[in-house]
């Protein structure tokens, strides 16, 4: 074959697909539609997966915190052993010392004292129920019970500590249901100057996937060999038992709408190649080999995939992050490398589903279809 | 004769049928599938966060403060104590369906192998009644993150746990003797919770209650339940409602109704939700349930248009046979009425088939995530009927109209 000819034969292929999708608009409108919602869901489904371990994560950081680090009796952390700790965990989580000590009141009643970083605190406890937080130095947050004890009308109270007072004021009062309920919290600056104690416990906040966690709780381990290093196995268990469950039945929806989308566009495929039988015929009968044939129906396929796999994708990433907001309150960040996998699942369908069709067609003589048999 | 056309269609173009009522039953069974899951997750997750515990406690109305720090008590003996009595009590209550399980406590400092620890006495697994109704409660139901090695102490035996911080210091093993205040018991267990028991011994209520010499006593109780995520009617104070409005929040499982029948239940005491566990489980609830509610209106949605798309194709293949039809003289009514009536049919089978299959997927489903099965009201088949019916419909409308206007030569040449 000379050049010019095969040029023009390429032409005419190309024509043939175009001409092909424009004189039947409607069964080609109908195929990429069948292709652009199955691509979609596929999109929106896998963004979603992908991207609901980390939200629900966000949500599950809510139970505070998930690793403790205590000093060993009779030690404390000081500055620079928090310092070490913060710079091992670098911005993946939060850490939120505590110290505590008992007090008594003026009429000898015992009640436990926790000096922290209030304003951390408040990030990594956000189901404790706070009136008002303190914002200087002097005021404290009581817990319900422990207000009734010290302060029952409000008023300021003193504290004692090995002889040692503290005028406090109550700023606010604190609601758990747990033993905060029983604690009255002070600034760590204000709880050190009056006790001169070093915190002795770090509550950690660790972001991440359960796995990550794990990895977290054995650095610290290694890291911190004077301290006791343990999860709080309440919160964590709970998070990948849930989590656990939302992620298998999120895939088991997943894989049900994916395979639903797919047969669908299966039958309406295959329903359009049967219906152009004729077409085949003629372009057999003209002359066309079956190889060309096959060639065509395949490009026409593919094009229809490609475009029906880009137009799906943009929807879908549309559709996860609505679905984001509307639940999470935050955009599902789209995930573009879930592209391939999109658009190969949508070739291979669409593939199997106009090349089947047309093996159990080629079985048959062209003089029968157009006979109408 | 319009009957027999209708019939002829299905007999003779089984292929086309059979693959339009695939798709109609795949989306049927898909829809019922992803709407049953989303009926059901809520109860099934609810019933998972119950691997947090309790999320409401239940103390003496006049307490004293707690003066605890970590596994240290330093709360003197004395202060309000509850009634172990009235425990049975819990399973009287309106929601007593939705107590997973409750743990009374009462804690002891004792003196344990000359070293002053804290011991907690609690319920294991005990068989209580309440009436005719026979029920078992503890801590191995309430507590599933707490692992023992050896044996669990029984509820009415001298036997003692000993949390695996404690034990490694006063070199105990399971099977053990430990001197609790001068008495030997046996050590059935060591005891990892991550929690503050670590550093604890714990035993059987009726040993902690002969310990401190309080018999039929305890300081608390933790009940886990399985409420619904709070809102802001949840959040009204009971006495200030109408009666109608009384009678709805009693009878919903709000952390707080719940919380408020307990305190009915067992006398002077005060039930309170753990903030930690209740506020968080509702977070985590609704948005797992939002989560599945907006993927079942996709999956509708998706499945929706797919099944329309299949049955327009379907409906575009007949242009020869309409044609046919017009040129020997039917009308645009009974034309339609034909394609109508074979959707329907065709709606209504893929519907009814694919609502069995999707019940059965639900079940299945549900039995491999959960362990327990989900199961599809009755109530959804008109509803999935419905929106079968509806789909097609909406899939076959603009092709059958297209068909009732061709113009029969150019559909009967096949130029159409």
């Amino acid at each position: 074959m000379s050049g010019p000819r095969r040029g023009s034969s390429t032409a005419m292929y190309f024509r043939m697909l175009a001409r092909a999708a424009m004189l039947r608009k409607g069964r080609a409108a109908a195929a990429l539609t069948a292709l652009a919602v199955a691509a979609a869901a596929a999109t929106a489904m896998l963004n979603l997966f992908v991207d609901v371990q980390r939200k629900l994560g966000l949500e599950f950081r809510n139970f505070g915190a998930n690793i403790i680090v205590q000093t060993k009796p009779g030690q404390s952390f000081s500055p620079d052993t928090l310092k070490q700790l913060g710079s091992v965990i670098n911005g993946r989580g939060l850490v939120v010392p505590f110290g505590y000590a008992v007090a008594r009141t003026d009429r000898d009643q015992a009640v436990v004292v926790a000096g922290t970083d209030l304003a951390l605190a408040k990030k990594l406890n956000p189901w404790w129920e706070v009136s008002a937080w303190p914002q200087s130095s002097g005021l404290a947050l009581a817990g319900v019970r422990a207000a009734k004890v010290v302060s029952p009308q409000g008023q300021p109270f003193a504290l004692h500590y090995q002889g040692r007072p503290i005028q406090l004021s109550v700023a606010g009062t604190v609601r758990t249901g747990a033993g905060e309920d029983s604690r009255i919290y002070l600034s760590l600056h204000d709880f050190q100057a009056w006790t001169g104690l070093n915190p002795t416990v770090a509550e950690i906040s660790v972001y991440g996937t359960p796995q990550d966690v794990e990895g977290m709780l054995r650095t610290l381990q290694q890291k911190l060999p004077f301290a006791d290093v343990r999860a709080v196995r309440q919160v964590t268990e709970g998070e990948a038992n849930v989590l656990g469950k939302t992620r298998s039945t999120l895939l088991s929806s997943t894989a049900l709408i994916v395979c639903t989308a797919a047969l669908c566009v299966l039958a309406t495929l295959m329903g359009w190649v049967f219906d152009r039988r004729r077409d085949f015929a003629i372009m057999k009968a003209l002359g066309a080999s079956d190889r060309l044939i096959l060639l065509f129906v395949a490009g026409e396929a593919g094009a229809l995939a490609v475009a029906g796999a880009v137009l799906g994708f943009a929807a879908g990433i549309g559709i996860a992050a609505w679905i984001g907001r509307v639940n999470f309150q935050a955009a599902v960040s789209p995930q573009f490398s879930v592209f391939p996998e999109v658009l190969i699942g949508a070739i291979l369908v669409t593939l199997l589903s106009t090349l089947l069709p047309l093996r159990l067609l080629r079985r048959i003589q062209p003089a029968m279809i157009l006979r109408g048999e | 004769m319009f009957v027999r056309l209708v019939y002829e269609s299905f007999r003779r173009q089984t292929r086309r049928k059979l693959l339009v009522a695939i798709a109609i039953t795949l989306g049927a069974a898909v829809s019922t599938a992803m709407i049953g899951i989303a009926l059901g997750i809520g109860d099934k997750i609810s019933r998972e966060l119950r691997t947090y515990g309790a999320n409401i406690v239940v103390t003496p109305e006049e307490d004293s403060l707690d003066v605890q720090i970590g596994s240290v008590n330093l709360k003197p003996a004395g202060g309000a104590y509850l009634d172990e009595a009235a425990l049975p009590r819990i399973q009287g209550i309106f929601w007593r369906n939705n107590i997973a399980a409750f743990t009374p406590e009462l804690p002891v400092n004792v003196q344990a192998n000359d070293r002053e620890v804290s011991l907690l006495g609690t319920y294991f697994e005990k068989p209580l009644k309440f009436g005719n109704q026979a029920f078992t409660t503890g801590a191995r139901r309430a507590f599933p993150w707490w692992k023992v090695q050896g044996a669990w102490p029984a509820d009415d035996s001298q036997e003692v746990l000993a949390g695996e911080k404690l034990a490694a210091q006063l070199g105990l093993q399971p099977g053990s003797e430990i001197a609790i205040n001068g008495a030997r018991h046996p050590v059935s267990g060591i005891l990892s919770t991550g929690g503050a028991e670590d550093e604890q011994l714990v035993a059987p209520l009726s040993l902690a209650q002969s310990l401190s010499g309080k018999p039929g006593a305890f300081r608390r109780v933790l009940v886990s339940a399985i409420t619904k995520p709070e809102d802001d009617f949840a959040r009204r104070n009971p006495d200030t409602l109408s009666p109608a409005d009384r009678d709805r929040w009693y009878c919903s499982p709000y952390p707080q109704s719940i919380a408020y029948q307990l305190q009915e239940a067992i006398p002077h005491s005060r039930a309170e939700q753990i903030r930690q566990i209740a506020q968080n489980e509702g977070k985590v609830l609704s948005r797992v349930e939002g989560l599945m509610l907006l993927i079942t209106l996709a999956a509708l949605l998706t499945s929706g248009l797919a099944v329309s798309a299949a049955m327009a194709t379907a409906m575009f293949e007949r242009r020869t046979e309409v044609g046919l039809m017009k040129a020997l003289g039917a009308g645009h009514l009974p034309l339609s009425l034909i394609f109508i009536t074979e959707s329907a049919l065709l709606a209504c089978g893929g519907g009814l088939i694919g609502f069995s299959f999707g019940a059965v997927l639900t079940q299945k489903l549900g039995r491999a995530i959960f362990g327990s099965e989900i199961t599809v009201q009755p109530v959804l088949l008109p509803v999935i009927l419905g929106i079968a019916i509806a789909v097609t419909f909406a899939g076959s409308a603009v092709a059958i109209r297209r068909a009732v206007k061709y113009d029969p030569v150019p559909a009967l040449r096949g130029e159409g």
